[in-house]
């Protein structure tokens, strides 16, 4: 919402100076996006002439413009639209200039090997209209002798941008602004002078709203103005205009743009002449088209609000005329239409039409109704102003009465929510101000609603609009209390930190990337998950939600890998997706880690990572966590993404279905596939969703000390048993023999090779044994030794080696 | 007697001498081993009249004593020199490189939500989550926001279906309508977690991460807000002070709504939060609509309260002196040194929120 201070002023008389305008607007919630004076950045735009085109050497759908900008040398533009021709007249940005549209600056720049000095630009870009295809194009006749001056003339207005949200359609005009800024104390409201037009003859043209079902159209106001002579607006209309950043067109559309801008009450202008007949305001059937005044046609479903005629559809009610009924310059006759279009209507239209106009943005918001005949008044006598011509009697066609709505208004629910006191005859001056009938009963108040205000509907509104107009500096700043109702996290939100903190603490960097990825690589991790499609991605390569934290960490790994890195240990904490409904998620801890331990070191020998980096990391991490090692499982069985002789899982414990983690080497045929080049690449991940809670608090679970100081003693012993056989059920058998006395077995060595069969291997283990009762006797000693014996060989066919 | 005075003249010349291990092993049995002259004369003992007998045995003791100590202190001191001389030799060059170390880190995303839950934690909040994939009901309509309010524009939504009803979440804000209808009030959360827009360039992530705050109880109103927000920034930027504007604004599902402004200052391209007289915007709240609360079954009549939604990954950049956006979702191993966290730094009240 753009105006210059002195159009507020039309409506607004205060003593304010402009940056005191400027504070009050943002202190009653108007957010000021700018305040500049235009001339300055818009004197780099300047009208020029194209006088010979060529095809770009390397882009066919590029042309090289030999650009006359009124100066002694020609420039070279390098330019994509298909509109730029010779001779053509268009807008020339230099570089250096900022292009309105997008802020970006212009500099000198080579495309494609051709060097290009500045711009051709669209009346997108100036922000002049929605017309993105193309250069603009200047009427020859208007600007032949213009080239070389600034396109924009030069305006000595600040110009106010306001970011106007949603709920305040009201402040899309100016006169909007003036009321809240004088409510706020800022002045007084200039009251509208009393337009006196005399109607001559009836609106000839037969208007009807139809009682179609969901019918977007409530009131549709017109009138006829005959034998008016189109043309130039006016300077001081123009200047208006300009201000704004907008193209002047032609008088009459001028005119209906400015009664909008100025009282937010759009106004649409028919070629009454071209008009079939009479208007039939109805609800479109599934395959009317019609051509837009956007140039484009539009197929039109069932119930669309459409303006029509006998002959067919006119425009789009409240979003966009059509060109078939549009003014011209040499328009004589106009039907002019102030209708209300509901706002439901309005956005479910052109949603589906995909199309966005200023009326639509202001329609869906919510227009007043009873601007109807303001907006038919105060533009048909600018048009006979300017233009000539007469004017019929108002027509208004009306399917439903607009009254005020009315609310209750508690006093008491001001302090109750905002916390402060103000004086019951400032908020009845405030909300009078504001436009409200006030009447006040005892300790309520009874409001009828301004009609311009939709986004008023119940007493909490009736409080925001007394506080921000107050001022929210006038809200206390209340120590916080600190009562507590529950703990600051919950069992499993402490896992995710503790887990989170013990990863990094082994030596991995932890990342945030998307929660989506490309399908092409979640494919290679995604096993049994359905994929899950993204509708509108925000690109194709960002398509998916990843089933797994590793296409994204191996894609990160490999650019990083491209800088030069080698040794890199990265890991993520987050969502991974089962499925595209909530709750379908689960909490992963992905961690992988390439290249070699140890690299470059003067006294340690270096060795590529391999699986047991991954599983030492793994478990540790769950140690940390509080499982305890001895419960903890291991099997081979694990996804196919890793390689299936050096992975596997790990369980909290033997008797449970499912793993909580997994880990080992990366399937070599995806880092092929990846092209991710290392010496190793390692990973694990562990499912927090299924890390039981088996923990009790420590508090409750320290048990009591207990240690024995008898005499520890240590055997050494060997075993041959079967290639497949799995250490840890070695070490599982051991133990259980007697847990009171087996203190601890650990494998020092496992060979493969000489005097050990082919199919076999040997395991040498080392035992701790120790009693708390007493210190053993040899023969003790030698017991259990040969139980340990005799059990291994038993339960696992493996052979003592001699 | 003069037995006695020999022996130790003897040996104490002895045992001064420039002596090893050996040397003195030879000496100490040459006094106490089997025929030594210290054991020989314990044996003569018998053999002397009994009334000289008791003083030659108490001089014999103190003689022992002395030159077992003198032994003693010469075996020590020749271990000593021994290992004197043998470091002399094991010297190494300790400004040689230490074992490699690794040092993993914590994203600046997570240390800061981390800082954020402490800092809420001080005044009896508690952390709750919600699911990414959301419905449209919980993202949308549950907080006043229906299917034809034009509010949904200025969100852009990543679908998961043609019908639309499953999307990204766009904000952090259906935790609020999820915590209030598993529970009863009062409510006292904040909800970290991630959200996602579909509009990137170099001010907008797709994902960017946001803390919803919501505080529901009989008497909460917009001072408590302001409090609870005052107390926030200052505790999170580590200031006593910091200037703090209230602007209204609108969101669907509070009424009223505010933005907040901090104020700040540039020095040498650098942004100094809590002085100067620039505003920076950082968070969007207000008081819970009572549309929200009936959509909960929660009676606005009885409870009322406040939220707020603030940026995460702008809060991070403001404190930490990070210029890009984007660059927090990049994995540059570069950035991720440069700005991450030693794991052992959590923020906490009593050991202060960061290092």
């Amino acid at each position: 919402m753009k105006f210059t201070i002195g159009w507020l002023k039309e409506h607004l008389e205060t003593k304010f100076k402009d940056n005191e305008i400027i504070e009050k607007l943002i202190d009653v919630g108007l957010e000021v996006e700018s305040f500049e004076r235009t001339s300055s950045d818009l004197n780099n735009f300047k009208v020029a002439k194209i006088i010979n085109v060529e095809p770009h050497p390397n882009a066919d759908k590029l042309k090289v413009c030999e650009v006359d900008i009124g100066e002694q040398n020609t420039v070279k533009v390098v330019c994509g639209a298909l509109n730029a021709k010779k001779d053509l007249l268009t807008i020339y940005a230099c570089p250096g200039s900022v292009i309105p549209k997008n802020n970006m600056k212009l500099t000198v720049s080579k495309i494609r090997g051709v060097t290009s000095y500045g711009m051709l630009c669209s009346e997108s870009e100036l922000t002049l209209s929605d017309e993105s295809e193309g250069i603009t194009e200047l009427n020859s006749n208007k600007y032949s002798h213009k080239v070389g001056k600034n396109f924009f003339k030069n305006k000595a207005e600040k110009v106010i941008d306001l970011s106007i949200t949603p709920n305040r359609p009201d402040c899309l005009g100016v006169r909007g602004v003036a009321r809240d800024l004088v409510a706020a104390g800022a002045g007084k409201l200039k009251s509208i002078p009393n337009i006196n037009i005399k109607g001559n003859g009836p609106q000839i043209i037969k208007v009807s709203i139809t009682k179609d079902k969901n019918q977007g159209c409530t009131i549709f106001g017109s009138c006829l103005i005959r034998d008016v002579t189109n043309k130039e607006s006016p300077k001081w209309l123009k200047d208006k205009i300009e201000a704004l950043g907008q193209k002047p067109v032609s008088a009459i559309v001028d005119i209906t743009n400015y009664v909008m801008l100025d009282l937010n009450r759009p106004l649409h202008a028919y070629d009454a002449d071209k008009i079939n007949k009479e208007i039939i305001v109805r609800n479109s059937e599934k395959g009317e088209t019609f051509e837009a005044l956007d140039n484009k046609e539009y197929k039109l479903d069932n119930d669309m609000c459409v303006i029509s005629d006998r002959s067919g559809v006119l425009g789009l009610g409240g979003i966009i005329g059509g060109t078939r009924s549009g003014t011209e310059i040499n328009t004589k006759n106009i039907l002019l239409e102030s209708a209300y279009f509901l706002p439901r209507s309005i956005r479910k239209t052109s949603k589906l039409l995909n199309i966005d106009t200023d009326a639509k943005f202001r329609f869906e918001r919510g227009i007043d109704p009873q601007s109807i005949e303001m907006g038919l008044k105060k533009a048909s006598k600018l048009i006979i102003e300017i233009c000539g011509g007469k004017v019929s009697k108002f027509d208004i066609q009306k399917i439903k009465k607009d009254k005020k709505n009315k609310i209750k208004f508690k006093i008491s629910l001001f302090e109750r929510i905002a916390g402060f006191k103000v004086k019951d005859k400032e908020i009845i001056k405030i909300l009078t101000d504001l436009g409200f009938e006030v009447s006040k009963k005892k300790l309520e108040l009874e409001l009828k609603i301004p009609t311009w205000r939709p986004d008023i509907t119940q007493p909490v509104d009736i409080v925001e609009e007394i506080v921000r107009i107050k001022g929210y500096n006038n809200i206390k700043n209340l120590e916080p209390e600190k009562t507590r109702f529950k703990d600051t996290l919950n069992k499993q939100q402490k896992l995710f930190h503790y887990l989170q903190r013990s990863v990094a603490s082994k030596g991995y960097l932890e990342t945030v990337t998307w929660s989506f990825t490309d399908s092409k690589l979640n494919n290679l991790f995604k096993e049994n998950f359905k994929e899950i499609k993204i509708v509108n991605p925000i690109s194709s390569d960002l398509d998916v939600l990843r089933n797994s934290i590793f296409p994204n960490l191996t894609f990160y790994l490999k650019k990083n890998l491209g800088r030069g890195f080698k040794d890199i240990s990265l890991f993520e904490i987050g969502p991974i997706f089962k499925d595209n409904k909530p709750g379908e998620q689960l909490t992963v801890i992905g961690a992988i880690k390439s290249g070699k331990i140890s690299r470059l070191n003067w006294n340690e020998e270096n060795r590529s990572a391999d699986v047991f980096d991954a599983k030492k990391d793994v478990i540790q991490t769950l140690v940390e966590a509080g499982y305890d090692r001895q419960n903890l499982f291991v099997r081979e069985k694990s996804p196919s993404y890793y390689h299936p002789g050096k992975s596997g899982s790990v369980y909290l414990d033997k008797d449970d279905i499912g793993p909580v983690a997994y880990f080992g080497e990366i399937h070599p045929n995806i880092t092929k596939k990846l092209d991710i080049k290392t010496e190793a690449l390692v990973g694990f991940e562990i499912y927090l969703d299924y890390l039981k809670d088996n923990k009790l608090k420590l508090k409750d679970s320290k048990s009591q000390f207990k240690y024995s100081d008898y005499q520890k003693s240590d055997r050494d012993f060997a075993f041959v048993v079967d290639k497949h056989f799995k250490a840890q059920d070695l070490i599982e058998i051991i133990s259980s023999i007697d847990q009171n006395l087996i203190k601890s077995v650990k494998i020092f060595d496992v060979y493969e090779g000489e005097n050990i069969p082919k199919d076999k291997k040997s395991i040498a283990l080392n035992v701790t044994i120790q009693s708390s009762e007493k210190t053993l006797e040899e023969s003790d000693l030698e017991k259990i030794n040969k139980l340990i014996i005799s059990t291994v060989e038993t339960k696992s066919g493996a052979k003592i080696r001699s | 007697m003069s037995d006695i005075k020999k022996i130790k003249d003897e040996f104490l010349v002895k045992l001064s001498g420039d002596l090893k291990i050996e040397n003195v092993s030879q000496i100490k049995s040459e006094l106490f081993g089997k025929n030594g002259k210290i054991s020989n004369s314990f044996k003569n003992l018998k053999s002397l009249p009994v009334e000289e007998r008791k003083k030659f045995a108490s001089d014999l003791n103190i003689l022992k004593d002395e030159l077992q100590d003198k032994i003693n202190k010469k075996i020590q001191e020749i271990e000593i020199t021994e290992i004197n001389s043998k470091l002399e030799n094991e010297k190494v060059d300790v400004t040689l490189p230490e074992r490699n170390i690794v040092q993993g880190k914590i994203h600046p995303v997570s240390q800061v939500i981390d800082e954020i839950s402490s800092i809420f934690s001080e005044i009896g909040f508690s952390v709750e989550e919600g699911p990414d994939v959301e419905n449209e009901h919980y993202n949308f309509t549950a907080l006043n926001t229906p299917d034809n309010h034009p509010a949904r524009d200025m969100h852009d939504t990543f679908y998961l279906d043609d019908k639309k009803e499953f999307l990204l979440r766009t904000h952090t804000s259906p935790v609020q309508v999820r915590t209030m209808l598993k529970g009863k009030p009062p409510f006292k959360i904040i909800a970290p977690g991630r959200t996602y827009r579909s509009d990137s360039d170099q001010t907008h992530a797709p994902m960017f991460h946001q803390v919803e705050g919501l505080h529901i109880d009989k008497n909460i109103n917009m001072g408590h807000l302001k409090g609870c927000l005052n107390y926030f920034i200052k505790s999170f930027f580590e200031l006593n002070k910091i200037k703090m504007r209230f602007r209204p604004s609108h969101f669907p599902f509070t009424e009223p709504s505010a933005e907040v402004d901090i104020g700040y200052e540039l020095r040498d391209g650098k942004i100094i939060i809590g002085e100067g007289d620039k505003w920076l915007e950082i968070l969007g709240c207000g008081m819970v609509h009572p549309n929200v609360l009936k959509n909960v079954k929660i009676n606005p009549d009885k409870y009322q309260g406040y939220a707020f939604g603030i940026g995460i990954d702008r809060l991070a950049m403001l404190k930490y002196g990070i210029n890009d956006l984007r660059a927090f979702f990049e994995t540059d191993y570069r950035w991720l040194n440069h700005f991450g966290f030693d794991p052992l730094d959590v923020p906490s009240n009593y050991r202060g929120l960061s290092r």
